[in-house]
């Protein structure tokens, strides 16, 4: 009787010991992982290996250069020689992610008739322009003439002359004893400063990729250039603001409309590719500047000291309104005309002379014109006076801190450059060009910065929704900025500027999603202390029997051992 | 700045030739103030100040502005607004109390605005144009979604010049709920030329403001003919701001009022931009001796006009005078009470005509929302155009609508209704029904309050949820033929409804908002049912496993106890062998 009661109560304790394991099976292979699964947020998936490609950013900046030679420069056995095509290439290694490879591409010829014709007119103007008619010139691209020591055409002691396109003429003279490998050297020397000033700097480009490299390792001027200047966006709004404090005394008329439409507007028709702009005006009166100026009493006038000028801003700002129209940054004129009693107001600088320009602007905000009255004969004064104010003045100097504000820099050539004026636009082809280079650099800078930290954010921190919206704008930002590097290596400017754009205004829509937003506040910890009424109650049988179940076993290994 | 000086060196010559060309802008800004002493003694104070535009913001595009402000200019522009209305107010107009409103508005904010008929995607514009306002304004605008708007067929019409009469662009909306204060009146303040620095504006102190019984700013813009013959528009904003100081509160129990008093400053200059500036006060009385008070500075300016079929007096102070000053450069007009106190003055006659609302029922489960309209002109009948949105948490019953007026069924003779969906739009009902002389007409509804999913309550549900006003649109007959050739230059607020002859004029009135308790669940709840839940399914799971895993072994225990003794009673009873 007793053996198979044995029997059974070993069978039973077996079964228990199965049931108890498959139990624990199930919970482990079936139950956890559909928890895990119903629990979990979405989260699509992203090109992180990419965007860690993009952390280390290797430039190549390529410049596509013709190099005509003009009459009598080479000798016929030279012309024989000369290569067609040449290719100068310049490392500069920033960080260790990060590095610029300039390229020229070089193309040598002859120059053609209608050139040498064109080259043969009187005025350096005339035979820029009927060079610039001869053949289009593309965006990104130089145009360079050499020019024999004979020539005629750049006036005495002028060895450069930089057109209002692309084109610059250089006189050099080259030996009829050099060889052709000689002729391209000596060539790079004469006109690697003319293409650096044409194109961009090493320290131009370092300067529009501060975002990835400490500060100091660039130049004071190039790191100030970029802090004054806009970041680049797809639009910028301009607003030009008259400020009345004074309406009693004063009744001030502007022609904006048609001044704008005069200076500024050719100004921005040629930067349309750039940017869009758009341009307003409007009046404030009562608005006053945050300091009282101090009375100077040996001329009579008011003074605003440089240290008092941040405090100027802030009291304006608060009339000034946002745009309700777009969201892009808003770039500031303000015109003031100071009060009567305050009047005449000059800016003094640093060492106590007056600014000729009687103006100032504050980086990545705007410009103020401090505009003062002349009265006239004080005795047949009668208030308010009616003041039309002379518009050449004001935007004579709006329209230079519009170009430094938006980051087109003065090039600063040796003095014997000449550099042609840019005219009715405000802006020469090649400065266009500077703009565009160091643009779309920083936008790539912008980009893989955006983008990494945004997979950082995302890596970080586990339970953020990432859904198909985000994911498919992070695609794109990464395919455009790829897009946007391999472009500027094919030395096409005006396209991996579009590119870099696209990038920009995706990597930011991604990053700024709100929908990045929504689980934040739901944690894992609070997940799982809305879960242990269901856990703990399940679990503690499990582990005990699976506790129990390991120690028979102990038991059982240990028994036999004993016996024999 | 070499680069520069070339620009303009080249362009010296153009730009002189260009500066004669334009004529300077011709924008006009006015400004005025009305004193109505109001019958129960308090006083209302109106501000209302008026900017035109001289060019067509729909037609041209206009970028460089002068007086009037840009923000809206460009809001205009982008949008293809043809007409914006916003007000913001605290308080309720008592108009029983008080009169016949100049120009009253719902408690809370309240944004109207018809679209150009260039808009294609109305509502997208709308929800886009209430979050920019938003910002301007520094209100809740951005909470108005599809949920609180809708599109009313026949009340509210376009103001302005305008020539289109298809409802589906228009967009109404209110927020009972909203809060009006300081943040809301210096983005209004900012608006005017002159800011608060001079002009009637300076008056504008928050901290006297909101000190009352009843506060209402508003904007409104619209389209105006600029000249008689209508050939060329201009754009006028208006911005009016009606404020009411309480007897007791504000004017230590008398009825004695003046500007300092009310405003704790004194008016000391006009604004320089201002063309006109003036200080209206309403000195018409009921020819009582108790209604006569003097006013101090006296003026010898008086003007009569006819305002909501009366006829009404006012004595006018003009700023742009300087006599009208007194010697220290200030304006301090006072009011002076000759009879005796305000409780001898009287009940106040009631208006000709007014609105209440209530609800009425018990319970959290149903209610009757009841809204009575007075008409109390002795001899004629006229229609009234009731507007309401319910929201949809609100389920109408509109089977149970019914109107009586004299314990008799008033048949309306123009219904609109549409009804709500659920978390997409409201309840809109617009009745036309005419009210007979001298009567009370009841119009009750009854609703189902619906539960709400948990997160859909607001902060602090049990405090209740507003329902907005009801809008009584209404042509009364008047008591006093007026003239209607008033142009745009004319003074108050008479203009800004245009009515189409002298025999009647146009009100607009809305009633209370009404607060509506929902059923509120407990908001732990959720986390208690999960914990519930749990438990549940664990106690289950737990016997269950138990029952799988435990090893039975046959019991050979010979002796019994007491389990098995009634164990074998109860086998027995039933005839099986014992254990």
């Amino acid at each position: 009787m007793a053996a198979p009661v044995r029997s059974f109560d070993a069978i039973e304790a077996s079964r228990g010991k199965k049931v108890a394991i498959s139990i624990a099976l199930i919970t482990a292979v079936l139950g956890l992982p559909l928890w895990w699964k119903t629990t979990e947020t979405y989260r699509a998936s992203l090109p992180y290996s990419d965007i860690r490609g993009l952390e280390t950013l290797q430039l190549h900046l390529t410049v596509p250069i013709e190099i005509i030679f003009g009459k009598a420069t080479l000798t016929a056995e030279q012309q024989r020689n000369i290569p067609s095509t040449g290719l100068k290439e310049t490392e500069t290694v920033l960080n260790a992610q990060t590095s610029i490879t300039r390229h020229y591409e070089f193309k040598y010829r002859r120059t053609s008739v209608d050139e040498e014709e064109a080259l043969g007119l009187k005025s350096l103007q005339d035979a820029n322009n009927a060079l610039q008619k001869l053949g289009e010139t593309a965006q990104g691209s130089i145009t360079i003439f050499i020019l024999p020591e004979s020539s005629v055409l750049l006036p005495k002691g002028i060895r450069v002359y930089i057109g209002k396109h692309r084109i610059a003429l250089v006189r050099c003279a080259l030996s009829p004893s050099l060889g052709s490998e000689d002729i391209a050297n000596t060539v790079y020397k004469k006109v690697e400063h003319v293409i650096q000033t044409m194109s961009f700097t090493d320290e131009a480009v370092t300067a529009a990729l501060s975002d990835r490299i400490p500060i100091g390792k660039f130049s004071k001027e190039d790191f100030e250039n970029s802090r004054r200047a806009f970041k680049s966006s797809a639009g910028y709004e301009i607003t030009f603001s008259l400020l009345n404090p004074d309406p009693k005394s004063h009744d001030l008329n502007w022609n904006i409309s048609s001044a704008s439409d005069q200076y500024i507007q050719p100004f921005l028709d040629k930067l349309q590719n750039v940017a869009n702009f758009s341009m307003d005006s409007q009046t404030l009166y009562y608005a006053m500047l945050g300091v009282t100026p101090r009375f100077e009493k040996s001329t009579s006038s008011y003074i605003l000291n440089l240290h008092n000028l941040p405090h100027v801003i802030n009291p304006v700002e608060a009339r000034l309104g946002s745009s309700a129209a777009s969201l892009y940054p808003v770039l500031n004129f303000l015109l003031y005309v100071p009060e009567y009693s305050h009047s005449p107001l000059y800016i003094q600088d640093k060492d106590g002379s007056r600014i000729p320009t009687n103006a100032f602007h504050s980086p990545r905000w705007g410009g103020i014109m401090i505009y003062n009255v002349d009265y006239g004969n004080l005795g047949e004064l009668q208030f308010p006076v009616h003041i039309d104010i002379d518009m050449v003045r004001v935007m004579e100097v709006f329209l230079t801190q519009l170009r430094l504000l938006l980051g087109i820099t003065k090039a600063t050539v040796p003095e014997d450059y000449q550099l042609e004026s840019p005219g009715n636009e405000g802006l020469t082809d090649w400065e266009l060009d500077r703009l565009l280079w160091s643009r779309v650099v920083e936008n790539i800078a912008t980009v893989t910065t955006t983008l990494t930290s945004l997979a950082q954010l995302l890596d970080q921190i586990g339970n953020i929704v990432i859904n198909d919206i985000v994911a498919s704008e992070v695609y794109h930002a990464v395919s455009s900025v790829q897009t946007a590097l391999s472009e500027l290596e094919a030395g096409r400017l005006e396209s991996a500027f579009q590119a870099s754009k696209e990038a920009i205004s995706s990597s930011e829509k991604a990053f700024f999603d709100p929908s990045l937003l929504h689980l934040l506040y739901f944690p894992d910890d609070q997940k799982f202390a809305i879960y242990i009424p269901l856990f703990l109650p399940m679990a503690v049988p499990i582990f005990l029997s699976l506790i129990k179940i390991a120690k028979e076993y102990k038991q059982s290994k240990k028994e036999p051992l004993k016996t024999e | 700045m070499a680069g520069a000086v070339l620009v303009a060196a080249a362009l010296w010559a153009s730009v002189w030739a260009g500066q004669c060309a334009e004529p300077p802008g011709s924008d006009v800004f006015r400004e005025e103030l009305l004193l109505t002493p109001l019958r129960s003694g308090d006083i209302a104070a109106t501000f209302q100040f008026r900017t035109r535009l001289d060019a067509d913001l729909r037609k041209e595009k206009v970028s460089h502005y002068r007086i009037f402000p840009k923000v809206l200019g460009q809001l205009i522009s982008k949008y293809s607004i043809q007409e914006l209305h916003l007000s913001f107010t605290q308080g309720f107009w008592r108009t029983k109390a008080w009169g016949p409103p100049l120009l009253q508005a719902p408690t809370g904010a309240e944004l109207w605005v018809w679209f150009q008929d260039s808009v294609t995607d109305v509502n997208k514009s709308w929800k886009e144009l209430s979050n920019i306002l938003s910002g301007i304004f520094c209100a809740s605008l951005n909470f108005i979604d599809s949920t609180n708007t809708v599109t009313p067929t026949a009340s509210f019409k376009p103001l302005g010049v305008a020539n289109i009469t298809d409802h589906h662009l228009l967009r109404y909306a209110t927020l009972p709920r909203e809060i009006v204060c300081t943040e809301n009146l210096t983005p209004w303040k900012k608006l005017l030329p002159c800011g608060s620095k001079a002009g009637l504006a300076s008056l504008l102190r928050a901290e006297r403001l909101y000190h009352s019984s009843y506060h209402s700013q508003s904007v409104h813009i619209r389209p105006i003919c600029q000249n008689a013959d209508c050939s060329s528009v201009s754009w006028e904003l208006r911005q009016a701001l009606t404020v009411v100081f309480d007897m007791y509160s504000s004017g230590q129990g008398k009825r004695d009022w003046s500007i300092f008093k009310m405003f704790s400053r004194t008016v000391t200059e006009s604004c320089p931009l201002a063309s006109q500036s003036k200080i209206y006060v309403d000195v018409s009385g009921s020819g009582k001796e108790v209604d006569l008070f003097e006013l101090n500075p006296p003026t010898s300016l008086e003007r009569q006009v006819v305002v909501h079929g009366d006829r009404r007096v006012y004595a006018e102070y003009d700023l742009s005078q300087q006599g009208t000053f007194s010697t220290s450069r200030n304006l301090n007009v006072a009011l002076k009470w000759k009879g005796r106190t305000a409780e001898s003055a009287g009940q106040p006659q009631s208006p000709l005509f007014h609105a209440e609302r209530y609800v009425s029922g018990y319970g959290l489960q149903s209610g009757v929302i009841n809204t009575m309209v007075f008409n109390n002109h002795p001899y004629r009948a006229y229609p009234v155009m009731l507007l309401e949105t319910v929201p949809w948490y609100l389920r109408l019953y509109v089977h149970t609508l019914t109107i009586t007026t004299r314990g008799k069924e008033n048949k309306p003779s123009y219904i609109h209704y549409e009804p709500a969906k659920d978390r997409q739009r409201p309840h809109l009902l617009e009745m036309l029904i005419q009210l007979p002389p001298n009567s009370i007409t009841k119009i009750s509804i009854q609703f189902e309050r619906a539960l709400l999913k948990w997160t859909e309550y607001p902060p602090d549900p049990n405090h209740g949820f507003y329902i907005s006003p009801s809008v009584l649109s209404v042509l009364i007959p008047s008591v006093i033929n007026q003239k209607t050739d008033e142009l745009e230059e004319s003074t108050l607020f008479s203009t800004l409804f245009p009515s189409s002859d002298g025999s009647s004029y146009f009100m607009r009135l809305y009633t209370e908002p009404l607060l509506v308790n929902l059923p509120t669940p407990d908001f732990s709840m959720p986390y208690n049912v999960i914990c519930l839940t749990c438990t549940v399914v664990a106690v289950g799971y737990g016997s269950f496993y138990n029952l799988l895993t435990r090893t039975f072994q046959v019991e050979d225990r010979k002796g019994g106890g007491l389990a098995k003794t009634i164990a074998n009673l109860i086998r027995r009873l039933r005839g099986v062998p014992p254990l």
